[in-house]
């Protein structure tokens, strides 16, 4: 495993600014938010940069204009800003619009789950894999890496759709050290194979997922890095062969989440396995402090995974 | 054009009028759910717009690089805008027989699914951002069209039209005019008895728009000021508040505060169609 870190919003920057040095029909509009990537494309790409300000439903509306007119347009802001403040103007522009007519526009979320772990409850992005995965016409993308991130500057050039970037805001190791693009349309990977019991996880809570289950043998990972469309089929051929289901998520539990996803698809296909969830339940988090503090606190670092593993089997 | 010719034209315009108000109504009847006061304040814009030599549209190629874009902001209010479009080519007229049936496309309110619509309307405060972006997106491909936005004066209550004004006027979007459909009146009551921002004109001053005020339902001035705002490239963003009567030429609408959600009955439609003939 590699072990160069980097953030998901750097990485797909730097790739973006390739496909937008030779493809002029390309606009990265921003609601005030930077990246150490993005200074590039603001100099060298002045006309087709755009700061709309402190603004998301703005964000979203000019950036459906935008793709209306042809252009592949990427909003770039806050997670929940993005998609809560501007959720109605997604919904309307976006998921209706882009029923009749193309609309590519890319929403770029930086701060899923916990990311600004010290902000508190505004800035936690607790909520948006349910809200997003609801809306029709979406494309729902948590990558758990920044080489995944990278892989999907393509995808989102091809697929003329909307689509939510859901990115960690913090730098983080390669999981992916041999992701091809034909692994995206699948949505999900089996990144350890187990025996008996899976933990199913996305974004950021793949690499507790994968740190957990080194300490119990025989216990397979799951990454789910799209929520939204993924092949169903695949993803519970690969679920049944286990008794035991463990999802992990930054996220609210029983609410659409991931959770929801798997359990959906489960009851579905009247399977066998029993599913046990990690998650946030119903409460929002005033907590300070490390990231994997707060998960302690709430029950998701490394040795709450290794306890739930050990409960099931 | 000369005198004679002007005049001409609006009379044209006025039978024109007349005409899609008559259709309106048979629109109401068969579909009284629909929004007829609202449809009735923003008539003669829409006349003026589409007869009156102001836009430019081609029925038969919907996307047509070099139409000057459209969007009706006030979803509610565009029942009246059916006719003109049927008129138009871009559906049959046996269509306006059948709004809010399951054999129409045409509901309450003007979707994206409907030939000669942009965008997808209802839900108030969307059309001037998503009209900022398209102007960008002309300017930037150096096509000449324009963006025209059709808003209610109720409309500016939603805060996202106030971040789009902010925007279009700091991108010097002089391809872009609104037109506020200024009927005074919003669901429940007059605007100036729930937030009274008149005059609206100043405030879009402030925010370095131009701005011009006319009787929304006067044809010739109507065409004259959307034509010059049409025309004058001078950086800023064109707002029209083109003043008007919500129920305008119903008197069981006129200045009845409540007129937004009300109906008339078929007999009530009938005698004001006699009326008209």
């Amino acid at each position: 495993m590699k072990v160069t870190v980097k953030t998901m919003r750097d990485a797909f920057i730097e790739g973006l600014y390739g496909k937008m040095a030779h493809n002029d029909d390309i606009f990265f509009i921003t609601a005030d938010l930077g990246a150490p990537a993005l200074d590039r494309i603001r100099h060298d790409f002045k006309d087709r940069f755009i700061n709309v300000g402190i603004a998301e439903q703005n964000l979203v509306n000019v950036a459906t204009g935008l793709a209306l007119e042809g252009y592949a347009v990427y909003a770039y802001a806050i997670a929940p800003f993005l998609t809560m403040r501007a959720y109605e103007q997604i919904r309307t522009n976006l998921s209706i619009s882009s029923q009749i007519r193309p609309v590519n526009v890319n929403l770029i979320g930086v701060g899923a789950g916990l990311s600004y772990v010290v902000s508190g409850p505004t800035h936690h992005c607790l909520e948006d894999i349910a809200i997003m995965r609801l809306l029709p016409n979406f494309v729902v993308f948590s990558p758990c890496d920044w080489t995944i991130a990278q892989h999907f500057v393509q995808y989102s050039t091809e697929v003329k759709i909307p689509k939510y970037l859901r990115f960690d805001g913090k730098a983080l190791p390669v999981i992916y050290d041999k992701f091809d693009s034909s692994m995206m349309e699948d949505g999900f990977c089996e990144l350890l194979k187990g025996c008996n019991i899976c933990l199913v996880s996305t974004g950021y809570m793949t690499h507790v997922a994968l740190a957990a289950a080194q300490k119990v043998k025989n216990t397979g990972v799951i990454d789910v890095f799209l929520l939204k469309p993924f092949n169903a089929v695949k993803l519970y051929e690969t679920l049944k062969e286990y008794e035991y289901i463990l999802s992990i998520e930054e996220a609210f539990l029983n609410s659409g989440g991931l959770d929801s996803l798997i359990l959906n698809l489960l009851n579905k296909n009247r399977a066998l396995s029993k599913l046990k969830s990690l998650g946030f339940k119903d409460n929002h988090v005033f907590n300070h402090g490390s990231r994997d503090y707060l998960h302690q606190v709430y029950g998701l670092d490394e040795e709450a995974v290794v306890s739930a593993i050990r409960k099931c089997v | 054009m000369n005198d004679t010719g002007n005049k001409d034209l609006i009379k044209y315009l006025s039978k024109k009028a007349q005409w899609v108000m008559k259709e309106t109504l048979r629109i109401h009847k068969i579909a009284p759910e629909t929004r007829l006061a609202s449809s009735l304040s923003c008539l003669e814009i829409f006349v003026s717009l589409y007869y009156g030599n102001i836009l430019r549209f081609n029925s038969e190629n919907l996307l047509w690089n070099n139409r000057d874009r459209f969007i009706i902001s006030k979803g509610h209010g565009a029942v009246s805008l059916y006719p003109i479009l049927a008129d138009l080519g871009y559906f049959s007229i046996d269509e306006l027989s059948k709004v809010c049936t399951k054999e129409s496309f045409l509901g309450g309110i003007p979707d994206i699914i409907i030939p000669g619509i942009e965008t997808t309307n209802g839900s108030l405060g969307h059309g001037l951002g998503v009209a900022s972006g398209i102007a960008i997106a002309l300017k930037r491909r150096k096509n000449d069209a324009v963006v025209f936005v059709l808003s209610g004066d109720g409309e500016l209550y939603e805060g996202s039209v106030w971040e789009a004004i902010m925007f279009s006027a700091e991108h010097k979007l002089d391809n872009l005019v609104l037109i506020i459909d200024n009927n005074k009146i919003c669901m429940l009551d007059y605007c100036a008895n729930i937030i009274d921002i008149s005059p609206v004109e100043n405030k879009f001053s402030a925010f370095n728009w131009e701005v011009r005020t006319i009787d929304g339902h006067n044809i010739e001035e109507l065409c004259n000021t959307l034509l010059y705002l049409k025309n004058n490239r001078n950086g800023h963003p064109k707002l029209l508040v083109a003043n008007t009567t919500k129920g305008k030429g119903i008197k069981q609408l006129e200045g009845d505060r409540l007129c937004h959600i009300k109906s008339l009955n078929e007999n009530e439609i009938n005698e004001i169609l006699e009326r008209l003939e």
